[in-house]
């Protein structure tokens, strides 16, 4: 195998600042936004005393699921020594780090006293899942800093694979981390279950391919890189494995809950009654974001060109944000079972008066709040391609198959 | 006195000009008006007053809060009960208003109080 | 959490020392709680408990007058809807921290009324959650919020069984000295803890009851009213499979 050679995003410069611009300005969108809701208050937004964490949620939770996914492809590299995604990997390692500050961007400023970060630093209740989180966050980024540095960094190449495996394992406790939020809370029937950590470790990893394959591919399209049929037939039928991953394990998160009785009024209502959120589950979470990625992954012909390709990963990014805002909405919007054997016929601060659910519509400030986080990540990765060596001059298959030729 | 006092109505006139909303609640502050304007000195001496009230006041905070404790030596309702003046009417002013006691100090050291968010700036009910 | 922590453990070593030089009168310890009529000097302790028990035979269909009772008592009447805010939706979040429920049994029709607030539970999940501390229980068992070390995240929220927190969503211009508030910060029933601190030992929706659903007072004690008729009824848990242990319990549900 010839060595591989890295260098600085050579797109050229008024395409380049044009983007930087653009992305500018819908970071400056997304800062008035958030500026607006902190400074009226949460009121102006659709969050309320039922549906307390919202679309900014859906966005964060999103976003930080798939930093830690991000970071399989060098995981694959370094940690299961696959020499195909070995010049892969300064990339992945990077979008882990962007993809983790956009997300927490995100979190943060939707937070009811942003100014309080100090606080939550300071501060901590090591019963909360929450503050462990913020510790596997900054230990994240950390970590994976680290990890870039032996990567990038010849003379630290000789620790680059106990790195690497550090990394593994943390992003595997973090994402776990992450699952458990919702895995923890035992008051609300659509939480509460252990298979919230490892389905989202696997959504992780869906979701963190996807959004790479679609940054390479950009990247690799904007400066004239080539980006070979083996490496990303490689890419595209792992995205197909788990998207399938994610698939299965909606069902049995599904089949489980449906044999306890006790939550057969949740499970009706996910899945049959729920109005937006039934729409979402079946055709954002289970059909875009499973089948149509596996079918047009494993399809013997759209499957090999770039076009399925990259219709298939964005799929699994657009069924991703249905996916999470099922499990982070639809979950406070089932009203929770205070009595069982009763319906609650009258309250005075709704308690799902005769079942019926909370109500939420997503307010346009939330939204742009969540879209600028995808904007930073954006930015942070394309300032940091520019100025440092983090793309491989080509991927092209005689450059990176260790056995061209011989196949 | 009486230059003291057009000093005063002086200083109304321009702050006035900047902030007629705020005066619309309360009308302007009379000197003299709070408790703390007919005594010698706060709970403790000025000057550690005047370094440490911080301290004072947040681990009275923690003390309240957390175990329950009301007394109200180094409470923060303490110093608002004392140094709040208030208007011709009688009318309580806020401690925190532009000029008053709180403000007058923290406004010149530029020192951000987040206090008056939640607490009340005027003596209350119990 | 340290610096309370810390706090705490000095200000306990200092009033216990206070304590046995001027407690010596006997018996005084426990019960100046209940009998003292002024500001509390000492720390509360888990000899208390308080909690509640609420009769839902005697609560009345339409009768607000505990909710209304809270909201004056606890400034929420004060909470004004921000200018130009949804009608429908400020309705969804303004704050509340006792709400008037009425069930239908579904086998039987039956019909139960109940107020509903935070339990004030022995194991708390809002106190579990909360990544800063600030969601905490006091050592006499009253469950509430620390605002000045809460974020806002709504992780407690999240966690509450019972729905019984509310978040600030705007500004607050008028507050009561006994209980403050403001924008971005998570809050709850208290069990009037400015009342129990200051020597009273009614909470306002009791007293506000007029047909005496609710008994209050300190479960640990035998003796108080709420021990004996804890006692002597049938009492059960809201959500009890949880195993929460409610300071809040309810009969005739």
């Amino acid at each position: 195998m010839k060595k591989v050679h890295f260098s600085e995003w050579g797109v050229e410069s008024p395409k380049y600042w044009g983007l930087l611009a653009l992305l500018g300005v819908v970071i400056a969108i997304a800062g008035a936004a958030t500026w607006y809701m902190e400074h009226n208050g949460h009121w102006v937004t659709g969050m309320t005393n039922q549906i307390v964490w919202g679309t900014p949620h859906v966005f964060a939770i999103f976003l930080i699921v798939a930093a830690s996914g991000a970071l399989n492809v060098a995981s694959i590299g370094s940690v299961f020594e696959k020499k195909l995604y070995k010049p892969l990997a300064r990339l992945s390692g990077l979008l882990a780090i962007t993809l983790l500050a956009g997300g927490l961007a995100v979190l943060v400023l939707d937070l009811g006293k942003p100014d309080r970060l100090l606080v939550a630093m300071t501060h901590y209740n090591f019963k909360s899942i929450f503050a462990w989180n913020i510790y596997l966050y900054t230990g994240f980024f950390a970590i994976v800093a680290v990890y870039l540095w032996f990567m990038m960094d010849r003379r630290m190449n000789k620790y680059y694979k106990p790195a690497g495996i550090g990394a593994f394992l943390w992003r595997i406790i973090l994402t776990t981390g992450t699952g458990s939020i919702f895995g923890f809370i035992v008051a609300r029937q659509g939480y509460d279950a252990a298979i919230m950590a490892p389905m989202f470790v696997i959504m992780s990893f869906a979701y963190g391919l996807a959004v790479y394959i679609l940054v390479l591919l950009f990247v690799a399209k904007m400066d004239g890189r080539e980006v070979g049929d083996k490496v990303l037939f490689r890419l595209k039928n792992l995205l197909g494995v788990f998207a399938a991953a994610v698939f299965y394990f909606t069902v049995v998160y599904h089949l489980t809950n449906l044999y306890a009785t006790e939550n057969h009024e949740y499970e009706a209502f996910i899945l049959l009654n729920g109005g937006v959120y039934t729409a979402l589950f079946w055709i954002g979470w289970v059909f875009v974001g499973n089948l149509l990625p596996i079918a047009l992954v494993y399809h013997p012909a759209i499957g090999k060109t770039r076009g399925g390709i990259i219709a298939a990963a964005t799929s699994v990014v657009v069924g991703g944000l249905a996916t999470v805002y099922v499990i982070v909405i639809g979950g406070q919007a089932f009203p929770m079972a205070m009595f069982p054997g009763k319906t609650i016929v009258a309250s005075g601060y709704f308690d799902g008066v005769n079942g019926a659910p909370f109500l939420y519509s997503p307010s346009l400030p939330e939204v742009l709040l969540g879209i600028g986080g995808f904007a930073l990540v954006l930015l942070l990765t394309f300032v940091a391609i520019r100025v440092l060596q983090f793309l491989p001059v080509s991927l092209a298959d005689e450059a990176v198959d260790p056995h061209h030729g011989k196949s | 006195m009486t230059g003291k006092r057009s000093i005063t109505l002086l200083a109304i006139l321009v702050s006035g000009l900047f902030l007629g909303l705020g005066a619309a609640f309360a009308g302007e502050a009379v000197e003299g008006t709070a408790k703390a304007d007919k005594l010698e000195s706060c709970v403790e001496p000025t000057d550690v007053m005047r370094r440490r009230h911080f301290e004072f006041i947040k681990h009275q905070r923690d003390l309240t809060v957390h175990q329950g404790i009301r007394t109200s030596k180094h409470s923060l309702a303490g110093c608002v009960d004392c140094h709040a003046r208030k208007d011709a009417g009688g009318k309580p002013v806020p401690v925190n208003a532009e000029g008053q006691f709180c403000d007058s100090c923290h406004d010149y050291a530029a020192v951000h109080i987040d206090c008056f968010s939640c607490h009340s700036t005027v003596p209350g009910g119990k | 959490m340290s610096s309370v922590n810390d706090q705490g453990r000095r200000d306990f070593l200092k009033k216990t020392v206070a304590a046995t030089s001027v407690t010596v009168a006997p018996g005084v310890v426990l019960h100046t709680l209940q009998a003292q009529a002024e500001p509390r000097t000492t720390p509360v302790t888990d000899k208390v408990r308080w909690g509640m028990l609420i009769d839902t035979s005697k609560c009345a269909d339409g009768c607000t007058d505990c909710v209304e009772a809270c909201d004056r008592e606890n400034g929420i009447d004060l909470v004004n809807k921000p200018e130009g805010a949804d009608d429908a939706l400020w309705e969804r979040q303004r704050p509340h921290w006792i709400r008037h429920v009425k069930l239908r049994d579904n086998m039987t029709g039956r019909i139960t009324n109940l107020p509903l607030m935070c339990q004030h539970c022995e194991h708390p999940p809002c106190v579990d959650v909360c990544p800063t501390g600030a969601s905490f229980k006091r050592a006499d068992g009253i469950v509430m919020v620390d605002r000045h070390i809460c974020i806002g995240c709504r992780y407690c929220m999240m966690a509450c069984p019972y729905k019984a927190r509310s978040f600030i969503h705007a500004e607050v211009a008028e507050k009561l000295t006994r209980t403050p508030r403001g924008k971005g910060c998570v809050e709850s029933c208290n069990f009037c803890v400015h009342r129990l601190d200051n020597g009273q030992t009614t909470t306002a929706c009791q007293d506000a009851c007029k047909h005496q659903a609710i008994v209050f007072g300190d479960l640990n004690d035998p003796q108080s009213p709420v021990s004996k008729a804890l006692k002597q009824y049938p009492s059960v848990q809201i959500r009890d499979d949880l195993k929460l242990n409610t300071g809040v319990r309810y009969t005739n549900i």
